[in-house]
């Protein structure tokens, strides 16, 4: 069953679009959270997730490599440390654990590039 | 909505054996209600690896499940609360904190305890059990002032016992053992006497047919007094006797319970109240108490199934075990003891390396029916499955243990023989032939792949390496040319890509990708990707970062906690007085913990990534290059001091070690490169360990290949002798370009042999006697890598653009990652345990 969201979600301005390396992604700070910001421009998407790897609690997953798994094309991130990978679009663990990571909305407005908080 | 009535099950336990009961249940049915009360204060854990918990894995990383996993499934977990009553009759269960809940179906998983055998003295201050993550914590409190410690039983659990104490620091550790012999369940008088000795030598203390009477000490421990009158001083002890099934709950309600403890069951694993099952180390089978957690796991399947109407039963289960006390392999399988008259025994010794093994063969020689193993176990699987499997021997079975078996091949061979109902991974009760159909028909090619869909190789991990066997065998036999593709965006291998890449003269990832792969690509292929377009077109590596592996984006070491070591070069390892003390400023400026490393140069470790810049710049201006200490690249050409000022010297061995690492830095290669030179024969540059090493003659120097430290140690082999320096640079130019082009990712020079066809004669005769021709090419090439070397730091550094890369936040570049956190030790720091 697909939740109906009806929260207002809150754009938050972070960076502009060319602070984040093509098909790769960077940290940003909002408050006091680390968002991992990627910029899949292969695929012509953004995507954020929150930057603590759930494996060793490590703020690095904006440092991993960006990439597509299975048929479907799941955009997914690999941590660095462990090489851990989590879907873009769920936050599901893609290799086989139980971990969950956080996702965000992001929109881009010209060079603007904004996440979406509840 | 009329709403359905959910019977409840309630578990007892939230040990290893009652958490698997809930994994199994849930995954058949979601018709069943489940609580689960468990006694200790945390989610269940792995036991097994319990001892990991003193080399750093923390309570959460042990655990079995996730936070959130009972009530992502629907199941009411109450921790901390004990069970105290079972009113069979109103079937309800009653718990220390009061709760009372009702059930349809009991399920007791109430697991054992340590035995502690009534001894005076054993309440005494300094006197431990291991069993819970508690004992643990309470055991490393204690040991921070203890010097001398005892483990009271020999058996597996005191050994490993033993092993903890000697890891916590403990400077003298004894093992007391009631028998005349160490783990006296799983192997014989022999084996045991291997064992002892090997075990000894590692430092431990052995005292076998010691049967203690007292515990002596003034409230605490001070000695142990044995029966035979002697004593021994000790400041703690540790008792591993053996355990005891936790029945008491069981007994009170009255179920029937063994004379010897352990809750009856029938091969249902049903108590004698048919509602009430028990499972695990608490449950009695046909007289026996299986303390192993794989029979556990099956009787978790066992009770599972019954409660999904279908009919499997517990038949007993196989105590073969495999482990490593202290290093040491120790293995015992089938029926280890058996002997004549009612079989014969083939035993091999060898006291100079530590290796006992016996086999035990039935009388017509056909089949095996047990062994023991001592020292070297890498034969355990093979054997476990030839006993299990009853297959036919073969005509010299001697040959099972000599090791005539010669190289993989034969092991594969000897897997895919098996028959499909063998079990090869017995936790997770996994046959070969559910492994096979996986890859037939799942079409699973992978070691991770498999673990997804099957479970196989996910707890101790002790069948990973027939697993592997199997997958590659099925493949083999299904016709598909088992083609080391380099990941599921490219149907090519790496030498494949290379000469595409080369041939189309293909400068950036995605056109890569364009025009051989497919997909978005991965964390796999990017690095591989990036290698090849390095070592064909030595551009800068940091234009292309995100197609790097993490340590090749950021120019240094990721460590634990997120910070990044750095390790400028020290070519041979001579460095100027003048250059220490920059390594020394530059360290006490940014806080940077130091260490000379085994590869003759200095690591500083714990920058934060937003100083990288500044520091190589400060390095840079001192004259240091990068080390590449973090890329697929040469490392280091280790030296001895040679001829300048070594009395054996024959030949400056420290100026041709400079000059070669000089040559060779910041080539990239499917996996790093690590040379030495020494000055004779001696060898103190450990030259033939390394993938090329280079020994001084008297007529010139030998040059050795493809060695390798590591897990897998491997001696280099020699390749050319008695020639002069400019042959041997020009045949390591060949010799490295040629691997360089030919090798698949992450394989070593010593791998990539060992898989050559032809081995070392072949790759004699193409960098020797130029067979193929290339030989040219091969120095050009690399000549053209040498010409274009760059100090990669010293780019980043000088562009602004790049600068800004190292960067934590984006959004404030000058703020540093505010959750890294060091600890102090001796005088310097370390990262935060994770
Ligand atoms: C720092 C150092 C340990 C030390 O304090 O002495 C070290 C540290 C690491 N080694 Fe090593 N190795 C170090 C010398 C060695 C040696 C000894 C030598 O080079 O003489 C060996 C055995 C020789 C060999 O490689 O054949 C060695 C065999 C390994 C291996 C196993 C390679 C293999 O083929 O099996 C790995 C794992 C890998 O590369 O996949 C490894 C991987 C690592 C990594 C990169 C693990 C990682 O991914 O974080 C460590 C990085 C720490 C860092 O950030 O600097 N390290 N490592 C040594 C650095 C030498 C240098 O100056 O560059
Ligand atoms: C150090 C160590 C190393 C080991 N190494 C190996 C090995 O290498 N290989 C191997 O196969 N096995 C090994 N074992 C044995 C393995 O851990 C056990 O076989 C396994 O844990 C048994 O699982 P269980 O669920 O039956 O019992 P347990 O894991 O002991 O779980 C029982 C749980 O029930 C709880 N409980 C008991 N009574 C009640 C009650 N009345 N109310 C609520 N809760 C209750 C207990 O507190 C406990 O948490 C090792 C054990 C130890 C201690
Ligand atoms: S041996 Fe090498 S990889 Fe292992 S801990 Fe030591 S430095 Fe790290
Ligand atoms: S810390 Fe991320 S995978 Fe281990």
């Amino acid at each position: 069953m697909e939740l109906e969201i009806a929260t207002a979600v809150e754009w938050v301005y972070v960076c502009q679009a060319d602070d984040i390396p093509q098909n790769g992604g960077g940290c940003v700070k909002v408050g006091d959270e680390q968002i991992a910001l990627y910029n899949f421009t292969r695929r012509g998407e953004w995507y954020a997730t929150q930057n603590l790897c759930p494996h060793k609690q490590q703020m690095v997953l904006s440092r991993g490599m960006i990439g597509s798994s299975g048929d479907a094309c799941e955009p997914k991130v690999a941590c660095p440390f462990h090489k851990k990978a989590f879907s873009l679009l769920s936050g599901e663990c893609l290799t086989g654990e139980d971990y969950q990571i956080k996702t965000y909305p992001v929109k881009v407005e010209g060079d603007r590039v904004f996440i979406g908080l509840e | 909505m009329s709403q359905q009535y959910q019977p409840t099950v309630v578990v007892i336990g939230n040990g290893m054996v009652g958490y698997k009961f809930c994994e199994k249940l849930i995954a058949k049915t979601t018709a069943y209600n489940i609580v689960v009360f468990g006694e200790e204060p945390r989610r269940a854990y792995d036991r097994v690896h319990l001892s990991e918990y003193f080399s750093g894995k923390t309570a959460e990383d042990l655990s079995l499940s996730t936070a959130n996993w009972y009530s992502d499934n629907n199941i009411t977990l109450h921790l901390g609360d004990t069970i105290q009553e079972i009113n069979r009759t109103e079937k309800t269960i009653h718990s220390v904190r009061g709760v009372v809940q009702s059930y349809d179906y009991l399920v007791m998983a109430t697991g054992s305890s340590a035995f502690v055998p009534d001894i005076p003295g054993v309440e005494k201050d300094g006197v431990f059990v291991y069993r819970t993550i508690e004992d643990l914590e309470l055991i490393q409190d204690f040991a921070k002032t203890a010097r001398k410690g005892a483990v009271m039983g020999g058996g597996l659990l005191g050994l490993e016992a033993a092993k903890a104490l000697i890891d916590l620091g403990i400077e003298e550790t004894h093992v007391i053992e009631f028998a005349p012999r160490l783990m006296p369940r799983q192997i014989d008088s022999a084996g045991s006497s291997m064992l002892q000795a090997k075990l000894e030598s590692l430092g431990l203390k052995m005292h076998l047919k010691k049967s203690t009477t007292n515990i002596a000490g003034d409230g605490k421990i001070a000695a142990l007094e044995f029966a035979d009158e002697t004593s021994l001083d000790v400041d703690m002890l540790v008792i591993s006797a053996g355990i005891r099934p936790r029945d008491e709950l069981a007994k009170l309600a009255g179920l029937e319970v063994g004379t010897r403890g352990g809750i009856v069951v029938n091969s249902n694993m049903q108590t004698s109240d048919e509602a009430i099952f028990a499972i695990g180390e608490c449950a009695l089978y046909d007289g026996m108490i299986y303390g192993l957690v794989a029979p556990g796991y099956e009787m978790a399947e066992v009770v599972a199934a019954q409660l999904c109407d279908s009919a499997k039963t517990f038949t007993g289960y196989d105590m073969s075990t495999k482990l490593k006390l202290i290093g040491v392999d120790v293995a015992s399988f089938g029926d280890p003891f058996v002997g004549e008259p009612d079989s014969r025994s083939i035993v091999f010794e060898d006291s100079n390396k530590g290796v006992y093994k016996r086999i035990n063969i039935s009388n017509d020689g056909k089949y095996l029916l047990g062994g023991v193993l001592v020292g070297d176990a890498d034969a355990y699987n093979i054997l476990l499955q030839t006993v299990n499997n009853k297959i036919v021997l073969p005509p010299n079975p001697e040959d099972l243990i000599l090791g005539a078996r010669g190289g993989e091949g034969d092991a594969g061979a000897g897997v895919m023989s098996l028959p499909d109902e063998a079990l090869i991974c017995s936790c997770e009760s996994v046959s070969k032939g559910s492994i096979c159909s996986a890859v037939t028909d799942g079409g699973a090619t992978s070691l991770d792949e498999i673990k997804k869909c099957t479970k196989a190789g996910t707890c101790c991990g002790g069948c990973v390496p027939l697993v592997k066997d199997l997958i590659s065998g099925t493949l083999a036999a299904n016709g598909a040319y088992v083609k080391n593709n380099v990941c599921e965006h490219f149907d090519y291998s790496r030498q494949e890509l290379f000469d595409m890449v080369k041939l189309n003269g293909i400068k950036t990832y995605d056109e890569v990708l364009d025009h051989l792969g497919k997909g978005d690509g991965c964390e796999t292929c990017k690095p591989v990707v990036a290698s090849i377009l390095s070592s064909l077109w030595n551009d800068v590596i940091v234009k292309q970062n995100t197609i790097q592996d993490s340590n090749d984006r950021y120019l240094a070491n990721i460590q634990k906690g997120g910070t990044y070591s750095v390790v400028p070069r020290i070519p041979g390892g001579e460095i100027t007085p003048d250059k220490l003390i920059v390594i020394g400023q530059v360290a006490k400026k940014y806080n940077l913990y130091t260490k000379i490393t085994g590869g003759q140069r200095i690591d500083m470790f714990g920058a934060h990534m937003n100083d990288l810049p500044e520091i190589w710049e400060e390095l840079i201006d001192a004259g240091f290059e990068s080390g590449h200490a973090y890329g697929k690249a040469l490392r280091t050409v280790k030296s001895c001091v040679g001829s300048t000022w070594c009395r054996f010297g024959l030949h400056d061995s420290v100026s041709f070690a400079i000059e070669v690492e000089e040559r060779y830095k910041g080539i990239r290669a499917p996996h790093k490169i690590k040379g030495g030179v020494s000055g004779c024969i001696r060898e103190c540059a450990e030259a033939q360990s390394k993938d090329f090493g280079i020994i001084a003659t008297d007529k010139g120097w030998n040059l050795y290949v493809c060695g390798n430290g590591g897990s897998k140690p491997q001696h280099a082999q020699l390749l050319a002798s008695d020639i002069d320096k400019e042959t041997c640079v020009k045949y390591l130019d060949r010799f490295l370009m040629f691997y360089i082009k030919t090798a698949d990712s992450l394989t070593r020079t010593a791998t990539w042999l060992n898989k050559m066809d032809g081995g070392m004669s072949y790759l004699k005769n193409v960098v020797v006697n130029d067979s193929l021709g290339i030989a040219a090419q091969l120095e050009a090439e690399m000549q053209e890598l040498v010409n274009t070397y760059h100090c990669e730091w010293k780019e980043a550094v000088q562009n602004p653009e790049l600068r800004k890369k190292f960067n934590h936040f984006v959004n404030a570049p000058q703020e540093k990652d505010p959750t890294v956190q060091f600890q102090p030790m001796r005088d310097q720091v370390k990262a935060q345990e994770w």
